[in-house]
């Protein structure tokens, strides 16, 4: 899968986690760009994004993730 | 909501929740409204958000307390102000193995064991005394899930230091407290996390990551099943099941097939199957679940399949039967009418796909079931807890011959020329009296599920029903009512509050079983009578408008009161008690002490 078509597969679970279709994650998108993305919805975005592209993230790669872009690597390295 | 209906998709929940919410609040739907304090032992911040769809699709809109991060015990013991001031209408305590601190060692001794099994268990114990005592509400308690390792292998569960064998000990005495304790309800997380599976369960990720003691993909399933027992609490179970019969009860089509052809049987594993289905369909008779047929058939075709020798269920056990070519929504509204219960306490139960879109679409307020195979019929069915049991009460046991009765009175009333007549035929007897321990748990439930004879609509807990009885501003009612056909039980409710030389009755309810039996009457005339012996000179009756009980807006009226004032839908009543008040019913023998 391309990058690019990554990013478009999980900018679709950020809108549907924090339901709002004006999100466009970029690869320097972080917590502190979107207004509900707390430690409580991370979890949601997490198994939300595991169920989408069917991996599993291990316990260290969740407390590292610095961004999206963070992300878009370990989901490019499963699949 | 189909997204929220068995079977479910867990992840498009979890993900799509805020819409989901959004769509659930949307439209013009009226919500019971209650407050819910959930003290978590564990992250309880999705279980609260995802139980709280569940809620809303049955009609319940709750506002939620939650505990600070695994301070269930200090909320439970140390009243903080913010709990008491939020007031609960029901306190869900959520916890699980991974709160239970004090594990056998290998080394301890069997006393020693007992001992942690003895301390672990009062500490819960004196909890929901605090609890009772201070909020008088229903506690709902998960058990324990089971661990998510065996130490000790296959003698986990056997050996007293494993912890398999602690938790189970400890489900027995939940159990046996829960058992011997008026509105306390356990959560059954050791039957429903095995169901799940346990491994995707308790996947530790989740508790070392975010302290989530079930896994968050879980959580939609654990809610579902919560959210069974708090709609039961609030009166909000089914009542009946509308069944199909071609391939839903048996297999194969009696009208062409013949009876002797059909599957049902140990001869076959279909005929298995249908067996295996019938029986579990015949179980609810038992729990009060009335069972009735609505099947696109000839009559004496649906009756000689009920016939078949080796079928479980017969003519008898169902209340009406429906078998012609009218279309089934039809049947199935013509089914509660004769029921007098509404459709939304109806389950429908058909195998063919095109018969319950029909149903989705034309009644919306029944539930329909998706079902496949024979051998998944009863899974299908069961995941639902449509008649999630509280408590078997008397009357549960009782109510499908009670309405069997029903019908048999209908079929002597036609042949009566004269209503009143009709009614002396019965010979019916009713007692009527003031709130008594052996009964307060039936008022309860009568006034959580009394719907259409219901003037104000008030709900109470078995709590608040113990309080009012030794209320001594409160006149309290409770009328049974039996006939030469059977005992209906406890029929009808009220409860007058006192103030000065006027009686504002808050609540007034009879259950449709009795409509037309003139007991409303004989409830009147003893109120009347209670009344006259307080030196209350006015009663003053109340009706709310809610959607489900215009059968009684007039009520009062035919009583005898005047109508005081309106607002909107709703009035006040008013009645002097007159010197010498004349007794309205004439039918009933009444027994009052």
């Amino acid at each position: 899968m391309e990058r690019a078509e990554i990013f478009a597969k999980l900018n679709e679970v950020f809108q549907d986690v924090f339901d709002d279709e004006d999100i466009t994650v970029t690869e320097e998108t972080t917590s502190a760009d979107i207004e509900d993305w707390d430690s409580h919805e991370h979890i949601n975005l997490i198994v939300a994004v595991e169920k989408c592209f069917g991996i599993k993230f291990n316990m260290g790669e969740v407390t590292t993730m610095k961004n999206v872009g963070a992300m878009v690597d370990l989901i490019a390295q499963r699949i | 909501m189909q997204a929220l209906e068995y079977p479910f998709d867990s992840d498009y929940i979890i993900k799509k929740k805020k819409r989901i919410k959004r769509e659930l609040l949307a439209g013009e739907r009226t919500f019971l409204e209650k407050k819910i304090a959930v003290l978590g032992g564990s992250t309880t911040n999705d279980i609260v958000q995802v139980l709280d769809l569940f809620l809303l699709n049955y009609g319940i809109k709750a506002a939620f307390y939650e505990s600070e991060y695994n301070q269930y015990y200090q909320d439970a013991m140390f009243d903080p102000k913010e709990l008491v001031e939020f007031a609960p209408d029901l306190i869900f305590i959520h916890t699980t193995n991974r709160n239970i601190k004090n594990y056998p060692l290998l080394t301890d001794s069997e006393e020693e064991v007992d001992a942690k099994l003895a301390a672990t268990y009062q500490e819960f114990e004196m909890m929901w005394t605090h609890l009772f005592e201070t909020y008088h509400c229903p506690i709902i308690q998960n058990n324990m899930d089971m661990p998510f390792y065996r130490l000790l292998g296959n003698q986990d569960g056997v050996n007293i230091h494993g912890r398999l064998s602690f938790v189970q000990r400890l489900n027995a005495e939940f159990a046996a407290y829960a058992q011997r304790t008026e509105s306390f309800y356990i959560n059954d997380l050791h039957y429903i996390s095995a169901s799940y599976g346990l491994d995707a369960w308790s996947d530790p990720f989740y508790w070392h990551m975010y302290k989530y003691a079930i896994a968050v993909p879980a959580i939609p399933t654990f809610a579902y099943n919560l959210a069974h027992i708090i709609k039961a609490i609030y009166g909000m179970n089914k009542k009946a099941f509308v069944l199909d019969l071609d391939n839903t009860l048996w297999g194969g089509i009696v009208g062409d097939d013949g009876m002797e052809n059909l599957e049902l049987g140990q001869e076959t594993s279909i005929g298995q199957a249908y067996t295996e289905f019938q029986d579990y369909i015949k179980a609810h008779k038992d729990m009060g679940v009335l069972l009735n047929v609505n099947s696109k058939n000839e009559k004496e075709n649906a009756l000689s399949g009920l016939n078949h020798p080796d079928g479980v269920l017969k003519p008898d056990d169902f209340i009406v039967i429906k078998a012609n070519w009218n279309p089934k929504s039809i049947n199935t509204q013509e089914i509660a009418g004769e029921l007098n219960i509404g459709q939304d306490s109806l389950v429908f139960v058909d195998d063919n796909p095109a018969e319950r879109e029909i149903i989705r679409q034309q009644l919306p307020g029944v539930a329909v079931t998706e079902m496949t195979s024979v051998d998944q019929y009863i899974r299908q069915i069961d995941k639902h807890g449509y008649f999630e049991m509280l408590r078997l009460s008397q009357d549960d046991l009782k109510r499908s011959s009670m309405y069997k009765a029903n019908m048999e009175r209908t079929a002597i009333m036609n042949s009566f020329a004269d209503y009143h007549d009709y009614l002396k035929s019965l010979e019916m007897k009713a007692v009527i009296r003031p709130f008594e321990a052996a009964y307060l748990s039936r008022i309860a439930q009568l006034t959580n599920k009394s719907n259409q004879f219901n003037l104000t609509t008030r709900r109470y807990t078995q709590e608040e029903i113990a309080q009012t009885a030794q209320d001594e501003t409160r006149l309290t009612f409770y009328g049974k009512l039996e006939d030469k056909f059977g005992d209906n039980g406890v029929v009808t409710i009220a409860i007058g509050r006192l103030e000065g030389d006027v009686c504002h009755m808050e609540l007034w309810l009879m259950s449709c079983r009795v409509l037309k039996r003139d007991m409303e009457l004989a409830l009147m005339d003893e109120v009347v009578s209670r009344c006259q012996a307080k030196g209350v000179k006015e009663i003053r009756g109340y009706y709310y408008k809610t959607a489900k009980n215009a059968m009684v807006r007039e009520f009062y009226g035919t009583l005898g009161f005047e109508k005081l004032s309106e607002d909107g839908e709703d009035s006040t009543w008013r009645f002097v008690i007159p010197a010498h008040y004349e007794k309205q019913n004439k039918v009933i023998e009444v027994i009052t002490d």
